[in-house]
């Protein structure tokens, strides 16, 4: 997918002098750039703990990735969530009692313009704009550069006293590369252009990826397309949406709740899952090489259902494209004529000169609690978080965190000295416990160890000095 | 302005036990011409239901151009009836409606009401929290009780509901008649939560900072003065008074007073934005 963006620093500002009077002063204004679900919360919580705030959207609705109007949104017909509504939620606006356990996208998008309404929050979001640059400026502030998305129009620059980047990391679809690929006849799309189920109607689909998205789109194919392959690189521990009559997630944390530690957990899920779901190689499942809890849980009930059926034929992973079919791992070959790659997304920053966000060597960034940068107390991360549960709680407790901390340069420079140093002392932290492909997931988090942190962060900003 | 206390971030039990959910009666009433005035969600307290602020005050503050809604806590009023009744559950079904209102709400909760209000409190960010003549659970309240109506009070003590006096209630300026009348439609809370009435807990810091206000009458022989004045103390201030009224101040003769007092109060609210 390509965007706007794109073309990013093409502009003349490198040379802009800081006095410039083209750039327009917003005082101890905030910017928070995206008004999706991370940007929404940031905006509300700002407003909240007494900062103006100017947000920029490149869209013209809120929402976001879950805004499926958006030509980033990746959400398909059938989008369901995977977390249920707890751990959903934002914590101080719940979601309604008669809404299900696992609401559609639709019913979150409306959540979402509720949400913003609510909290009356669009007066402070300028809809239909793009940012291009955020540069620092004189007194650890920043210049942040707009236009009209798309590129028409001129460039504006605000200066501001923080900028909140909140831009989302599931809309720059990660492409894997195969030999062969280019020359493959068959169609192949990544799986954020996958939209409705009657893309896969009487075709013979091959989905790569066992990520949730990759599991999902599995299941549909396998109620309407012709055949349905799923090649999967390992095997996978498949999570039901229920155990024991409970949404799996309320049950985990039932566990979590009484500090179960990991190995007897492991062992109850284990144990759960012989009793329902049994063996999955009976299923023509490879035999997962890990533990439960050990890679992002995938939950869906219905992947193993269908195997069972045969109307999902597991697979190993692709090891080269031909002219008209694909060969696997172990030799075989399948002819499929539409490859959907759910190979995931990579985040994106390209408003932000490399090194910003302490990515200079290793090219991604490197955060204290996923959040803030060391030395750029001014500039902060919202929902760059893979949880094993909802994001939205764990961003709207980033964004309290966050404005306490700026409120307290304000308040007390001493002990926002103090965080600043904490900072320093904690960028690149995980808070996954064991976590396999931890390369790839480098953002993987586990709530309960994320947001033990996260409420140790707050607890330190009250501390009195 | 709010309860002192650590934001707390982890809510294993909010996570892994959702409160279950129940039907809720909400009535409203809301002026012909939109304004900026926040809408105002009325709590009623134990034994009351939606019907104790339709009588008078939820008419009377959308003349005034609030858009006001009263609920019943479930198994209240027009409400579900849920035996098994929390503080908590109730707390959720505060929640629930403030968030089901088109902007950000008052919360205004009456007797244990306001506790309950208190709670909610933690758990969205209201535009601003009043309570009025406020039971915020301890065991003055129940000192009070039993002396002012020992016989009506006992039976609770063994999970059966409390039965009120006219007197304890209302000033003698409320028709007898009247009075009668309000006493026949209460009913009572769920035995567990009452019982948490005695020990409420700790409770959570309100979120989102609101201001506050508390209101109460020196002539309440429900509330003490000592408890009313510790219930305004507790968010930073000195209660409203209004001598010669009863607890249920809502539904007394002088019903006016106070809700315009809240009224008054709130347009003075500084806007938030």
């Amino acid at each position: 997918m390509s965007t706007s963006t794109d073309q990013g620093s093409s502009g003349s500002g490198d040379t802009r002098h800081q006095q410039d009077p083209a750039v327009s002063d917003r005082g101890e204004t905030v910017c928070v750039i995206g008004a999706g679900a991370s940007g929404l919360t940031a905006v509300k919580n700002l407003r909240e703990h007494g900062f103006d705030v100017d947000c920029y959207e490149r869209e013209t609705g809120v929402g976001g990735a879950w805004n499926w109007r958006h030509d980033r949104s990746p959400v398909y017909a059938a989008t369901h969530l995977i977390s249920s509504k707890p751990f959903t939620q934002f914590p101080d606006f719940p979601m309604p009692d008669d809404w299900p356990d696992y609401p559609h996208h639709s019913m979150l998008l409306s959540y979402f313009e509720r949400y913003a309404d609510h909290f009356d929050l669009r007066r402070h979001i300028w809809f239909g704009t793009e940012v291009v640059r955020v540069e620092p400026a004189e007194g650890e502030r920043w210049d942040v550069t707009t236009r009209s998305t798309g590129g028409y129009g001129v460039e504006r620059t605000s200066r501001y006293a923080a900028v909140i980047v909140a831009n989302g990391h599931n809309w720059s679809p990660k492409m894997p590369e195969y030999e062969g690929l280019a020359d493959f006849r068959g169609e192949v799309i990544h799986a954020s252009a996958y939209k409705d189920v009657k893309q896969l109607r009487d075709r013979k689909v091959l989905v790569v990826g066992a990520g949730n998205t990759g599991c999902d789109i599995a299941v549909e194919a396998a109620q309407a397309a012709a055949a349905c392959w799923h090649s999967t690189r390992r095997g996978y521990w498949y999570a039901p949406k229920y155990v024991l009559g409970r949404p799996a997630d309320q049950v985990n944390d039932a566990a979590l709740r009484m500090r179960l530690p990991v190995w007897l957990r492991q062992w109850l899920f284990h144990r759960i899952l012989r009793l329902t779901v049994g063996d999955l190689t009976r299923y023509g499942l490879p035999r997962p090489d890990h533990k439960v809890y050990e890679t992002h849980p995938i939950a869906n009930s219905q992947l193993v259902y269908y195997a069972g059926h045969g109307r999902i034929r597991p697979v190993p992973d692709v090891a080269r494209f031909d002219r008209y079919d694909v060969e696997l791992t172990d030799g075989r070959r399948i002819e499929p004529d539409l490859v959907v790659l759910a190979t995931g997304y990579l985040p994106r920053f390209e408003f932000l000169a490399p090194g910003l966000l302490g990515d200079e060597d290793s090219g991604r960034p490197s955060l204290y609690l996923n959040t803030f940068p060391a030395g750029r107390p001014t500039l902060a991360v919202a929902g760059l978080v893979q949880p094993d549960s909802g994001i939205f709680p764990i961003s709207h407790w980033q964004t309290v965190l966050i404005a306490r901390a700026l409120r307290l340069r304000r308040t007390d420079p001493r002990r926002a000295e103090a965080f600043a140093e904490r900072v320093r002392s904690g960028v690149g932290q995980r808070y996954a416990g064991r976590v396999k492909e931890s390369s790839r997931h480098w953002f993987e988090v586990g709530h309960v160890d994320y947001l033990r942190a996260v409420q140790r962060a707050l607890d330190g900003l009250e501390k009195a000095a | 302005m709010s309860q002192g206390g650590r934001l707390r971030i982890m809510r294993g039990k909010d996570w892994a036990d959702p409160v279950r959910p129940a039907r809720r009666e909400v009535r409203e009433a809301v002026p012909e011409t939109a304004g900026d005035r926040p809408p105002v969600l009325f709590v009623p307290g134990y034994g009351y239901g939606a019907w104790a602020f339709e009588e008078h005050w939820l008419e009377h503050a959308a003349q005034r151009g609030f858009p006001a809604y009263a609920m019943s806590l479930r198994g209240h009023g027009g409400s579900e009836a849920v035996p098994d009744a929390t503080l908590r559950a109730y707390a959720h079904d505060v929640v629930q409606v403030a968030a089901s209102l088109p902007r950000q709400a008052v919360l205004v909760g009456h007797g244990a009401g306001a506790l309950v209000v208190s709670r909610a409190l933690a758990r969205y960010p209201a535009r601003a929290g009043v309570l009025v003549a406020p039971v915020l659970g301890g065991a003055g309240v129940l000192a009070a009780n039993l002396r002012h109506n020992p016989f009506g009070t006992l039976p609770a003590l063994f999970g059966a509901r409390v039965r009120w006096r006219a007197r304890q209630l209302f000033s003698a300026g409320l028709p007898a008649e009247t009075a009668r009348g309000y006493l026949a439609r209460l009913g009572g809370a769920g035995g567990r939560a009452q019982w948490q009435l005695l020990r409420p807990g700790p409770g959570e810091p309100a979120v989102g900072d609101p201001r506050m206000l508390v209101l109460g009458s020196p002539d309440d022989r429900v509330v003490p003065a000592a408890a009313l004045n510790r219930a305004a103390q507790r968010y930073g201030g000195a209660p409203l008074l209004f001598p010669g009224m009863g607890h249920a101040m809502m539904l007394d003769a002088r019903w006016r007073e106070p809700i315009d007092a809240i009224l008054d109060w709130l347009e003075k609210l500084p806007p938030r934005g």
